[in-house]
């Protein structure tokens, strides 16, 4: 079906259309904005100042405003769902994914990337982002207490452990470790100091609260973009509606919505790609908290603070500090190569999944669990990414946004599914028993992996619902992130990623929307925009 | 009580008077109830209000249903769930929340508020939550903010290397 241009005097006019304002919407408007096009920017979630984001666990503080958890069948989702999307919620370990990766064949018998695609390729790319957020290396003297126990715990194991580059100003930081409320000391580089203010500086206008449900094609051979405007503290309420037709639609509302508005728009638009929602990968996530003996981390490791305890710092510090990388080796088999990484959940996310051994095997709750809570000062927590086997799908859409909404803010039920393959379970398998090395050697700590039986499996970094390839039945964008069949729609955002990346995603979603910006500009000056490629780093 | 023994079974606390039912005593200590559970559920912004009534009416009619497979007898004095032994509540929200259980979405809200309540005082502003020593986030040892209600650690670093790099670590930190 198309809807005719001009139909109506309430429709807008922009040149280019973007959805979602995370690091694949906020780098494609920057450079598309200074190169001269009218840039238009749709954001679901509201628009924080740094004074704004507080030290708070209450409902309805920026906590839950700028955040977004959404339960599906067998996957959670967390996100997040403001201006600035992930980046204002996200750890900001931005380590490169390393070779091997590029090579990665999956299931699907032939190589997931684009040929064009591989390391070497990309470095250019990441080189850009890392200057322009900027990333920077973590030294030990930086390292927190949970990263140095982590590394002493790798090195006394036998392994190697690294500070991991991150897009946090030391200087600024105070190691408050709430970086998922947002960060109120400009100290985490989210893309709000950065590619948005350079985008707004170059005329691109922000809308927050416009959630975009549904993609429609105009008969000038441009794109019609249906919005609701959401409510600014009860996200299930709708006030009003609109529409904005554009030449070029860039679509980055990140990997659990994206697909979701494909899905919902192929009714007028046509049929979408067969990999519109499917070969979803929660990149191989899992979790282990491993609670440290404090006698046996000052005689095994010869750790102590100022204050003369070993460790009890849990609370403190900056996310993840430290990782170790031995298994990220190309020559091990697919499926068993794996990072891990130290990390930090706030109470909450960061507590209800942990396990205890209970008298029925191990529980996440009852009086054993409680027992654990006392001793969460001891808690380490560590990160596993590893291969999964792309096996997430979506089905059918919501009636609108990509949930459910249940609660005013955060928490929704979504329509993914998810069923980990053997191949996913064993790479799981594989690591739960190299944290256990490393861990409870000597009697260093006690670790058990968080349960997967409450939410199903959980990911704080969804890929590939929507990815780029050279094969036309398993990737739905083409290598320039152009949406086969739908040529002036393309994706950007960490749906177009392939697969599962053993590492931290952002910097290679940041660099692949870097790269896919020249094809973006040619695409937009075929259709009449004029707007040229070149603009220096924001 | 229905509910307030669901939470209990959750983060499990010590009765608050020596006739307390909904409370088992199954832990020392406060838990989810006197965290604060019933009202964080209750809560508008939790989004599950609207369906508290029917969820207690359930758990009751599930734990009638408990009780009559595993020959326990209820005495009537109190709703069903807050009948049962603590290890049976335990071994029916197993299997409530478990991957299988058709209604487990409604459950698993259950036992997240109720988790909620205890490790982050949800309902309540954090700062003043610490000020009057909320039960779940004093348990766990969280710690107190700067006098304007921020978090600052000073101290943070061992300062010193404590493993090798990895062989292959490129000078922008990641691996090649
Ligand atoms: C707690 C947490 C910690 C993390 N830590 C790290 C880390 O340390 N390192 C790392 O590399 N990655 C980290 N991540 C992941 C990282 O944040 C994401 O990979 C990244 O933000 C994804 O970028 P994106 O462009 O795909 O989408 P997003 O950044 O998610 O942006 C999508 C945007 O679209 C908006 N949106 C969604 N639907 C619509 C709609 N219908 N209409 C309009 N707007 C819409 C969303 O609100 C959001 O703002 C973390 C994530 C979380 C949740």
């Amino acid at each position: 079906m198309t809807e005719p241009a001009g139909e109506s005097f309430a429709v807008e006019q922009t040149d280019v259309l973007v959805v979602g304002s995370g690091f694949g919407g906020a780098i494609t408007a920057y450079h598309l904005a200074a190169g001269g096009a009218r840039v238009v920017v749709l954001e679901r979630g509201p628009w924080l100042r740094s004074d704004e984001f507080e030290h708070d666990f209450m409902l309805g503080s920026s906590y839950t405003r700028i955040f977004d958890f959404v339960v599906g069948d067998g996957m959670a989702l967390l996100g997040g769902n403001c201006v600035g999307g992930g980046s204002v919620v996200y750890f900001a370990a931005m380590p490169r994914v390393p070779s091997f990766v590029f090579e990665r064949k999956g299931s699907i018998g032939r190589r997931m990337w684009p040929a064009t695609i591989d390391r070497a390729a990309l470095d250019p790319w990441y080189d850009r982002v890392e200057q322009a957020l900027p990333v920077s290396r973590n030294d030990w003297n930086t390292v927190t207490y949970a990263g140095g126990l982590f590394a002493a715990a790798c090195a006394r194991a036998g392994h190697t452990a690294n500070p991991v580059p991150a897009a946090v100003d030391n200087t600024l930081c105070t190691n408050c470790n709430w970086m998922m409320a947002g960060c109120r000391f400009d100290a985490k580089r989210s893309l709000l100091l950065n590619y948005l203010p350079g985008a707004i500086a170059n005329g691109a206008e922000i809308r927050p609260l416009h959630e975009v449900q549904r993609i429609a094609r105009t008969d000038d051979g441009g794109y019609r973009v249906h919005y609701n405007v959401i409510h600014d503290d009860d996200y299930r309420l709708t006030n009003g509606s609109g529409a904005i037709d554009a030449k070029i639609v860039v679509l980055a509302a990140g990997a659990g919505a994206t697909p979701v508005i494909l899905q919902r728009s192929e009714a007028e638009l046509g049929a979408m790609p067969h990999a519109v929602g499917r070969y979803f990968s929660g990149n191989g996530e899992r979790l282990n908290t491993a609670v440290i003996d404090e006698d046996k981390a000052r005689d095994l490791l010869g750790v102590s603070r100022p204050d003369g305890s070993a460790f009890r710092a849990n609370q403190v510090g900056k996310g993840p500090c430290v990782a170790s990388w031995d298994r990220l080796d190309g020559s091990l088999p697919e499926y068993s190569r794996f990072s891990l990484e130290q990390l930090y959940f706030p109470p909450g996310f960061g507590t209800i999944l942990a396990q205890v051994p209970g008298p029925d095997g191990p529980t996440w709750f009852g009086p054993e669990k409680k027992e654990l809570l006392r001793r969460w000062q001891s808690w380490l927590t560590t990160f596993t990414m590893s291969e999964d086997d792309n096996e997430g799908e979506f089905g059918a859409p919501p009636p609108t946004g990509n949930a459910f909404r249940i609660s005013q803010q955060m928490l929704g039920r979504g329509p993914i599914r998810y069923r980990p393959t053997e191949n996913t379970l064993r790479g799981w398998a594989e690591s739960d028993a190299q944290v256990k090395e490393i861990m409870e050697r000597d009697g260093l700590a006690t670790v058990l992996p968080w349960s997967n039986d409450v939410v199903g499996a959980y990911t704080v970094h969804p890929l590939a619902s929507c990815r780029i390839g050279d094969d036309p039945a398993t990737s739905a964008l083409d290598d320039r992130h152009e949406l086969r069949g739908h040529p002036g729609i393309f994706v950007t955002d960490g749906s177009a990623v392939p697969c599962a990346l053993t590492v931290n995603p952002a910097l290679t979603i940041a660099a692949l929307a870097e790269r896919a910006v020249p094809g973006i500009v040619r695409a937009a000056r075929q259709r009449g925009v004029a707007v040229s490629y070149g603009a220096s780093l924001p | 009580m229905t509910l307030e023994a669901f939470a209990d079974t959750i983060v499990p606390g010590e009765k608050r008077f020596p006739a307390d039912r909904s409370v088992a005593g199954a832990a020392s200590g406060g838990g989810a109830v006197v965290a604060g559970a019933i009202e964080l559920l209750e809560t508008p912004a939790a989004g599950v209000a609207g369906g508290l009534t029917d969820l207690a009416r359930m758990l009751n009619e599930h734990a009638t249903a408990y009780a009559r497979e595993h020959g326990r007898d209820l005495d009537g004095d109190v709703p069903a769930f807050v009948a049962l032994a603590f290890d049976d509540r335990s071994a029916l929200v197993r299997a409530l929340t478990g991957p299988d259980h058709p209604e487990r979405d409604g459950w698993v809200a259950l036992a997240l508020f109720s988790n909620m309540a205890f490790d982050t005082a949800a309902h309540r502003h954090t700062t003043e939550a610490i000020a009057e020593g909320h039960v779940g986030l004093a348990t766990m040892g969280f710690a107190a903010p700067d006098p304007d209600g921020l978090w600052r650690f000073p101290a943070y670093s061992y300062g010193r290397p404590l493993a090798d790099l990895h062989p292959d670590t490129t000078a922008s930190g990641s691996l090649a």
